[in-house]
């Protein structure tokens, strides 16, 4: 047992079982949120159970089977539900039924020994709406443009309707949306030259006529979207719900229709993946509830770009400045230390610092300054993705500093002789020797500074993170990118959809699916960082003497 | 006593009288140099001449100052903090310790090669012309020819002409040092110093590099630091010994080795110590 000991086999053992540990951890939470969140697009079998109830009422239940649990029988033991008491516990489905304006729950709890029967009739649909959530049931009777038509002229129907949707959607976002901002410039230019005391009556007039102009554009772009709105109300399909009432639903609502019974598994898999497409690319409907995380995956992304491009230039600059010219003495390492207890900081910490500092000192200074037309409404003095990105670029800060400084000590000082002993000043060797060998390590700061930043939702819900922001930072209006908006985040998105969302039932795999996905951003993200640093490696490796 | 074959690859052993050498012929004056490293002195009083156009060795015991006095030669000692000064360096008649001299001007006149090869991590090309280019030339043409004169001056040139634009840390340590050497010389230096150069390299590119030596000093006045006394024998025209700070005996090589006027140089060369 001694000469084991002293082998030192035992500490192989336990350095490779803490490595597996964390491995299997690591592997296990990837696994648990990619299966949980991925299910969610997997189409489910619609199943129509027949219920024999207590009170020997029998009913039909139509849905997707959701989650499934033992109880135990004590649980039902008070209620008039006959069970066989010799079992310990009993099965029960939890189905989503849908039909949000029948019944108000979207969810159903059935006991297994109520059910009579369980079938999957291929008839079966789900109907993917914008509001109300599904819709399961049969389909009744079709109308195209008024008339009755034949169940076969459903992918007519639809082509059709997602034909008229895109020309809506283009008028209300593009069109439309572009006039709404022209508008809201003229009238801040108005202002501005009020006051300033600056506004003739040849400026007053051309705004007027400016105004008036865009007012009739707007008018017409408004026939155009009340006539398409017009026409595509006039398709409408009538469902037979499980009760047996019939509901009418507009085309107007629909966005799929799905006879999932019917489906193979090819079209399954075709099916799932253009979920996930949707699931990527959509806008979110229904309180978030619903569709997709575009806005949120946009936002995330530009604001951990941004910070990235505030961050590293402060970052290598003050560790050039630590590391180089500050003289090695008590205050130096005053600082030093001070840097490095920054990163110890909560985070949320740095949200207050950001509100209080940025949006309503720096801000509210920068509005009274240039924005004082649009006053009292604010631009800059309040929360939006500049002051986000500004705050996590302090609080990621040290991060950077600290492996700069790390990198720049590690280069051989015969480097740094070598080039001043040929006549270059130490600036010109900063920059063009030491800085290009130091990027992998400048690399490395970066990519511990966004894995830190694309994971931090706390300070960002105080300086710019929504539940639902109405445009993206970036459109097509000048300038282009609006650093005063405030934008969604996935981090943020996962929060509210898991825990402030009126179905939080409905929303749990929701939930995983939008952490699956923000963990692939930021590892997309990282990879990137990593391939060029690896590529900087290559360039600069140093000869090992 | 050991044997030596002095001045062997040298072409003359003319013999100079070191202490009154005519002032247009002087490289470098040395007057009264004192160097300390906080309150621990490390020159004592150093006070030579260095004659131009010639190869000029300093031999000596490990941590005699050898090396310390070349550096201060071109001023490389500034970057150690607690060094400080005081005498007088003087090149063309100008004391490079005054206050109005321009170190980074000093040191494109007073070009240094290092003891281990530092070849940037850049490609040969851009390893060459680095001082030019810090000295301002932008010029394609002029800085190919400056390429191609310099690595024909260190013997490079016919190694690396079809692969200048690789990454010169692909070279042998001997073909690294050559480098080094062409890219000193890009700059046209006046002296060049060389902190014992061939001490991490192999015989036979330290061989190559005492012959380029040799050429060299056709061009430039060469101050070289060694270890090795045949080296020393083999390369210089003056030698110059030194224990433990204070300059002992300078005189021509020549001299030096077959009849050292000190007992201590004697009993260094012939291996009593050191």
């Amino acid at each position: 047992m001694n000469s084991w000991f002293k082998s030192g086999s035992p500490w192989v053992w336990l350095s490779a079982g803490g490595v597996s540990i964390s491995l299997i951890s690591v592997l296990g939470l990837l696994w648990l949120i990619a299966s949980r969140g991925l299910s969610y697009f997997w189409p489910a079998q619609i199943v129509q159970f027949e219920m024999l109830d207590e009170h020997g009422v029998k009913s039909v239940v139509i849905g997707e089977i959701y989650d499934r649990e033992s109880i135990p029988t004590e649980q039902l033991a008070h209620t008039t539900i006959k069970l066989d008491p010799n079992q310990e516990t009993v099965e029960r489905l939890l189905i989503k039924t849908g039909n949000r304006e029948l019944v108000s729950l979207d969810f159903r709890w059935l006991l297994v020994p109520q059910i009579i029967k369980q079938s999957t009739p291929e008839n079966l649909v789900v109907i993917e709406r914008r509001t109300n959530g599904n819709f399961y049931g049969v389909i009744e009777t079709l109308k195209l443009d008024g008339e009755v038509v034949e169940l076969s002229q459903l992918t007519v129907l639809l082509e059709r309707v997602e034909y008229f949707q895109e020309q809506i959607d283009d008028l209300q976002k593009a069109d439309i949306g572009a006039i709404n901002y022209q508008l809201e410039r003229l009238r801040l230019k108005e202002r501005k030259h009020l006051l300033d005391d600056s506004l003739t009556i040849d400026l007053s007039q051309g705004i007027t006529e400016e105004t008036n102009t865009l007012k009739a554009q707007y008018t017409q772009l408004e026939k155009k979207l009340m006539a398409l709105r017009h026409e595509i109300a006039r398709d409408q399909l009538t469902v037979r719900a499980m009760d047996g009432q019939v509901v009418t639903i507009n085309f107007e609502d629909v966005l799929a229709v799905t006879f999932n019974n019917q489906l193979s598994t090819f079209d399954k898999v075709g099916l799932f993946f253009s979920q996930i497409g949707g699931f990527i690319v959509d806008d979110p409907r229904e309180a978030n509830t619903e569709g997709g995380v575009f806005p949120a995956i946009f936002g995330t992304v530009l604001m951990v770009l941004l910070m990235t491009v505030i961050v590293s230039p402060f970052g290598v600059i003050a560790a050039i400045y630590l590391h180089e010219y500050a003289g090695n003495n008590a205050l130096t390492k005053l600082l030093r230390i001070s840097v490095i207890n920054l990163a110890g900081v909560p985070s949320i910490v740095y949200g207050v610092f950001g509100l209080g500092f940025f949006v309503y000192m720096v801000g509210g200074s920068l509005d009274q300054l240039f924005y004082s037309e649009t006053l009292p409404s604010p631009t800059f003095g309040t929360p939006g993705v500049m002051w986000s990105a500004i705050t996590l670029a302090i609080l990621t800060l040290p991060v950077v500093i600290v492996s700069t400084e790390e990198g720049l000590s590690r280069i051989p000082s015969a480097m740094r002789h070598g080039s001043l002993a040929l006549g270059a000043t130490k600036a010109e060797t900063l920059w063009r020797i030491i800085l290009p060998i130091a990027s992998p390590a400048i690399m490395t700061g970066i990519i511990l500074a966004i894995a830190r930043a694309a994971g931090e939702v706390a300070p960002l819900m105080l300086v710019g993170v929504v539940k639902m922001a109405p445009n993206l930072p970036l459109d097509g209006n000048f300038p282009f990118l609006h650093l005063d908006r405030k934008f969604m985040h996935l981090g943020f998105h996962i929060y509210d959809v898991g825990f402030q969302s009126p179905n939080v039932e409905a929303a749990r795999p929701l939930v995983y699916a939008t952490a699956f996905l923000l963990i692939t951003i930021i590892v997309a993200l990282n990879m990137t960082a990593v391939s060029i640093r690896n590529k900087l490696r290559e360039k600069y490796k140093m000869l090992e003497h | 006593m050991i044997t030596v074959t002095p001045n062997a690859l040298s072409d003359s052993p003319n013999k100079m009288d070191l202490t009154n050498i005519p002032p247009e012929q002087i490289a470098l004056d040395i007057k009264g140099l004192n160097l300390y490293y906080a309150d621990k002195q490390a020159l004592h009083d150093i006070t030579m001449s260095i004659p131009k156009g010639q190869v000029t060795a300093f031999i000596g015991p490990s941590g005699c100052g050898k090396s310390t006095l070349l550096r201060c030669i071109n001023r490389m000692n500034d970057l150690v903090d607690i060094c400080k000064v005081t005498g007088e360096i003087n090149l063309h008649g100008e004391n490079i310790y005054g206050s109005q001299i321009d170190v980074a001007a000093l040191r494109r006149k007073v070009g240094m090669v290092f003891q281990r090869p530092n070849p940037f991590p850049k490609s040969i090309y851009e390893n060459v012309v680095y001082g030019v280019r810090i000295a301002g030339e932008k010029n394609r043409r002029n800085l190919d020819d400056i390429v191609e004169k310099s690595l024909r001056s260190a013997a490079l040139w016919n190694e690396v002409k079809d692969r200048l634009h690789e990454s010169a840390l692909g070279l042998s340590g001997g073909q690294q040092q050559r480098l080094v050497i062409a890219r000193a010389i890009a700059i046209e230096p006046e002296v060049l110093l060389l902190d014992e150069p061939t001490s991490a390299l192999d015989p036979i590119s330290t061989l190559t590099i005492e012959e380029l030596i040799n050429d060299l000093k056709k061009q430039f006045t060469v101050v070289i630091v060694t270890h090795n006394m045949q080296q020393a024998a083999r390369v210089s025209d003056q030698t110059a010994f030194m224990y433990m700070g204070e300059l002992i005996e300078y005189s021509d090589t020549n001299t030096l080795f077959t009849t050292p006027l000190k007992k201590k140089t004697e009993d260094y060369i012939t291996g009593r110590y050191g």
